[in-house]
């Protein structure tokens, strides 16, 4: 089927030719699962059937206590100032934004009456503006009705650069206005694509204007109500000790029939991984435990206990090797690693494709990460309709050592390959972090038989991650030849993920290593094809450029991706939580409950 | 006697300010900065973090910082916490009880422990008993607190599951409940401190009593016929404890210090587990206000052990 034909068949569905289900079928034929041809319609602007909820209980409240732990606690309940995750969950458990991500990467209205799209003219033909109709009937906590007002004032906060909100970058360059108290359009500035990212999920989270009206700005800091939430959510705000305990009681006036189902939340938080996932797996003291960083022969082990389930959820991130196109031996104009410069030894083709044959991803998967970290050939795993199918990987180093031979890298008497005087020596960084260490010895030993000298670095992840611009060490400056680490991908769309390749974001001393491309790939047609998918309102046609773009760093192996992982929670045996890997744990607390 | 102290105090000025320095710069010195989650997060502008650094002062020099900070601290002002974005002192207040509650039970229990085995010991010296509580007490100082922690929750929670290994500050139970669930969460983490301090003051308890019991004035006692239970608690004990409560008001600074590794293991919403969660996410008004805290803790112990010990004992005197 090619592109012309689902072209047509969407405008089909557009005119009630066909029905979805049937459409949804057709794709199915030519090879698609149902999300991502369910996307095709959203993005084409069709509404899509809400998923049907598995909610069961028939009455709000009546459900006990639920405990959930997070073993890095929340440390404050703004959620236009939660940096981490950690905030965002524990933000949520009060506040709710217009729309979420579901686990296929659909928006599912929250306090939006519905998704805007082309056919109920909430999405503007030229992708210009989109248009919000908001529930009626919601109200805040403290029993003020939750209007457009609402909406509006929260985009103006987290616009203003005097509140440095962490979710400016959402709001800064779109223009929001209320249409009447219960619909607001927003206009961007070009057409857009992927409107869906102010007021969606966790950077979407409205705020009450009545509450924070006055600590807008420079004041914002001083706001009672950072610690203190009224927000729409299941769950209204009892007491909060910043990095220890979260108490939330039910909210009577929840906007939707029989939700939520437990009469208290309490998140608890500190500790650490393991013990965490004991207390839900093995001795149930707690319902569900987030974000367990524990090797996966431990989770099967403690699964054992029969207490509780681990859930493992695929998103976007991914575990992957960047390989230096800069020299970061040699400083020119002062700088290591600048963007004029061309790196010795990784510029030549051979050497990376050798690099890349070293590398036993099954290996890894299969004695590190296990469930929690899937071998792949791709930079861009997920959503399914992203995902190209033009990328292979293979392990094998005499293959390596055959290509290095053909490249005219002879080795030497030590055993390590050398060309014109050069040897072939690599220093390969990376965080200090076990399964990563057993990475870098695995992929040590096999690029010494192919003759490439691999010299491993390991750096204290506080270090590694930070933004000191005084520190040669950091992961943006990349002064070494290659490194690995994890990148993610926060929203189903590839938009701003997939920025990280553009000749516009090398990390530069100009830019305090800011800038997102540390790999300082550089490839004209990667730039053109990125600009054309930024304003390219055909969802297949832009899929498309983006699966181009994955295609492009890969195939030159400026990357080399190893393992995509998946996110990893626990929760005991009876708790129905639905989770999502493009949002928050707690996106859809009001759905969850216990079977009894 | 007044003289004494006022003086103790003047010198003690001049300590913390110099802790204060050295403090200050080795965090300044440390690499990462609280702001670094923002910029490996594509979806947050650079500007944002540039503004939030220059807003939090991170940008000025560091004699600029530390002339703030002390100039703030002298006022009462403990700073603001970069993280949560509330005041210091909040934060720390918040803290302080459970952690005051918990290594206070332990130190309970550890002189519960130490004083009668130590005492016993000493009056039967290489006796069976006292080899094997020396034996105990070896062992007891000898395991670091996160693996006997650790080995308790996997026996008591994991294998028996009698109790339960996350501690809440706050039980919403209340009567006697109240009280009896919060026994329970307190048993192992109190137990854990509690073992590891006793293993210390048992050895010095029994070194303590036998340096009195050889003493002449004890064996006259015993001579005008005083029963052997008299003879150790009025004469012999309380001569053998003026070195020992020293010893624990020295102590109780190393107790805080332990108490920090122990929290994290029991999720114990201490000041402990306040200055590691706080160092991890490089808050460092909250890390320096808490470190600054333990060291005028330090000083203060000093100082009121050396008042302690010539109250209790006349013979030092203060001149």
């Amino acid at each position: 089927m090619n592109e012309s034909e689902i072209r047509r068949l969407i405008d089909q569905v557009r005119d009630n030719g066909i029905s979805r289900k049937q459409f949804i079928r057709h794709m199915i034929g030519a090879g698609l699962t149902v999300p991502m041809a369910a996307q095709m319609l959203l993005t084409s602007g069709l509404a899509q059937a809400q998923t049907a909820s598995n909610y069961k209980p028939t009455k709000r409240g009546g459900g006990g206590a639920l405990k959930v732990l997070w073993w890095q606690g929340a440390t404050l309940l703004q959620p236009h100032f939660a940096s981490g995750t950690k905030d965002q969950e524990g933000s949520r458990i009060f506040y709710e934004p217009l729309g979420a991500w579901d686990a296929d990467g659909n928006l599912i209205p929250i306090l939006a009456a519905e998704v805007p799209s082309l056919a109920n003219g909430g999405v503007s033909r030229d992708g210009k503006s989109i248009t919000w109709k908001l529930k009626k009937n919601v109200q805040w906590h403290d029993g003020k009705p939750f209007t457009a007002d609402d909406v509006v004032f929260t985009a103006a906060y987290a616009a203003d650069p005097a509140t440095s909100a962490y979710t400016s970058g959402s709001y800064k360059d779109v223009k929001v206005t209320k249409v009447d108290s219960h619909t607001l359009k927003v206009e961007y500035q070009k057409p857009s694509p992927f409107w869906a990212d102010p007021f969606v999920s966790a950077a979407g989270m409205i705020i009450p204007k009545h509450i924070f009206e006055s600590f807008k700005g420079a004041t914002s800091r001083d706001a009672p109500a950072n610690l203190k939430p009224v927000g729409t959510g299941p769950y209204k705000f009892v007491d909060f000790k910043p990095g220890d305990m979260l108490r939330g009681a039910i909210n009577t006036n929840y906007h939707e029939a029989n939700r939520p189902y437990f009469d208290t939340i309490e998140m608890k938080g500190g500790g650490d991984a393991v013990s965490a996932a004991r207390a839900v797996l093995q001795t149930g003291e707690y319902d569900y435990a987030w974000n367990l960083q524990v090797e996966d022969e431990l989770l099967v082990r403690l699964e054992q206990g029969g207490k509780g389930k681990t859930s493992i959820i695929p998103g976007g991130n991914i575990e992957f090797i960047q390989l230096n196109m800069t020299d970061p031996w040699t400083e020119t104009d002062g700088e290591r690693s600048h963007p004029k410069s061309k790196h010795p030894i990784l510029t030549e083709f051979a050497v990376r494709q050798a690099i890349s044959l070293c590398i036993d991803r099954d290996g890894v998967q299969k004695f590190i990460y296990g469930r929690t970290g899937i071998a792949t050939a791709n930079f861009l795993n997920n959503p399914q309709r992203f995902v190209s199918k033009n990328t292979k990987y293979e392990f094998n180093p005499d293959k390596a050592a055959q290509v290095l031979e053909t490249a005219g890298w002879k080795k030497g008497a030590d055993g390590i390959r050398e060309k014109g005087g050069k040897k072939l020596k690599l220093v390969f960084q990376t965080s200090i972090n076990s399964p990563r260490q057993k990475t870098q010895q695995i992929i040590k030993q096999a690029a010494q038989k192919a003759g490439i000298d691999i010299e491993i670095k390991a750096i204290p992840a506080s270090v590694y991650f930070s933004s000191d611009p005084a520190n040669p060490d950091t992961y943006t400056k990349l002064f070494v030849d290659m490194q690995m680490f994890t990148t993610t991908m926060p929203q189903p769309d590839p938009e701003i993920f997939m920025n990280q390749y553009l000749s516009d974001q090398f990390a530069t001393k100009a830019n305090k290593w800011l800038g997102r491309n540390s790999t300082r790939y550089s490839n004209p047609e990667y730039d053109k094809t990125y600009l054309a998918a930024q304003s390219e309102m055909d969802p297949v046609k832009r899929a498309a450029l983006f699966v181009k773009m994955n295609d492009m760093p890969v195939n030159d192996i400026a990357i080399i991706p190893v393992v995509y992982r998946p996110r990893v929670s626990a929760a005991v045996n009876n708790l129905v939580a639905p989770l999502s890997g493009w949002d928050n744990d707690l996106w859809l607390l009001k759905d969850w409950y216990k079977n009894t | 006697m007044f003289r004494y102290i006022l003086r103790r105090l003047l010198i003690a000025v001049p300590s913390l300010l110099g802790i204060s320095l050295v403090l200050f710069s080795v965090l300044a010195l440390a690499p990462g900065d609280p702001f670094s989650d923002l910029v490996s997060n594509p979806n947050i502008p650079a500007e944002v973090a540039l503004a939030l650094r220059q807003k939090f002062g991170l940008d000025d020099p560091l004699m600029v910082r530390y002339w703030n900070w002390l100039t703030a601290m002298v006022q009462g002002d403990w700073g603001y916490s970069f993280i949560s974005r509330i005041n210091v002192e909040t934060l720390i207040m918040q803290r302080i009880p459970v952690t005051l509650l918990v290594i206070g039970s332990s130190q309970v229990l550890a002189l519960c422990i130490a004083i009668p085995v130590g005492v016993y010991a000493a009056t039967r010296p290489y006796s069976l008993f006292d080899q094997i509580a020396s034996t105990l007490a070896f062992i007891g100082f000898s395991l670091p607190t996160f693996f006997t922690g650790i080995l308790l929750i996997l026996f008591f929670s994991i294998h028996l599951d009698w109790l339960p290994f996350v501690y809440r500050a706050d039980i919403p139970e209340t009567g006697w409940r109240f009280f009896w669930e919060h026994f329970k969460q307190m048993i192992m983490p109190v137990t854990v401190l509690g073992l590891f301090q006793a293993g210390a003051l048992t050895r010095y308890v029994r070194s303590a009593v036998l340096d009195i019991i050889r003493l002449d004035y004890v064996t006259t006692a015993r001579s005008k016929g005083l029963s052997e239970k008299v003879v150790i608690t009025k004469h012999v004990l309380r001569n053998a404890l003026i070195p020992v409560v020293t010893l624990v008001a020295l102590q109780m600074p190393a107790i805080f210090g332990g108490a920090i590794v122990t929290e994290q293991i029991f999720r114990v919403p201490g000041i402990g587990s306040l200055i590691i969660s706080s160092m991890l996410a490089n808050d460092t008004p909250v890390v320096m206000a808490v470190t600054f805290v333990f060291s005028t803790l330090v000083i203060a112990c000093n100082l009121f052990a050396d008042i302690l010990y010539g109250w209790l004992d006349p013979r030092i005197s203060y001149n």
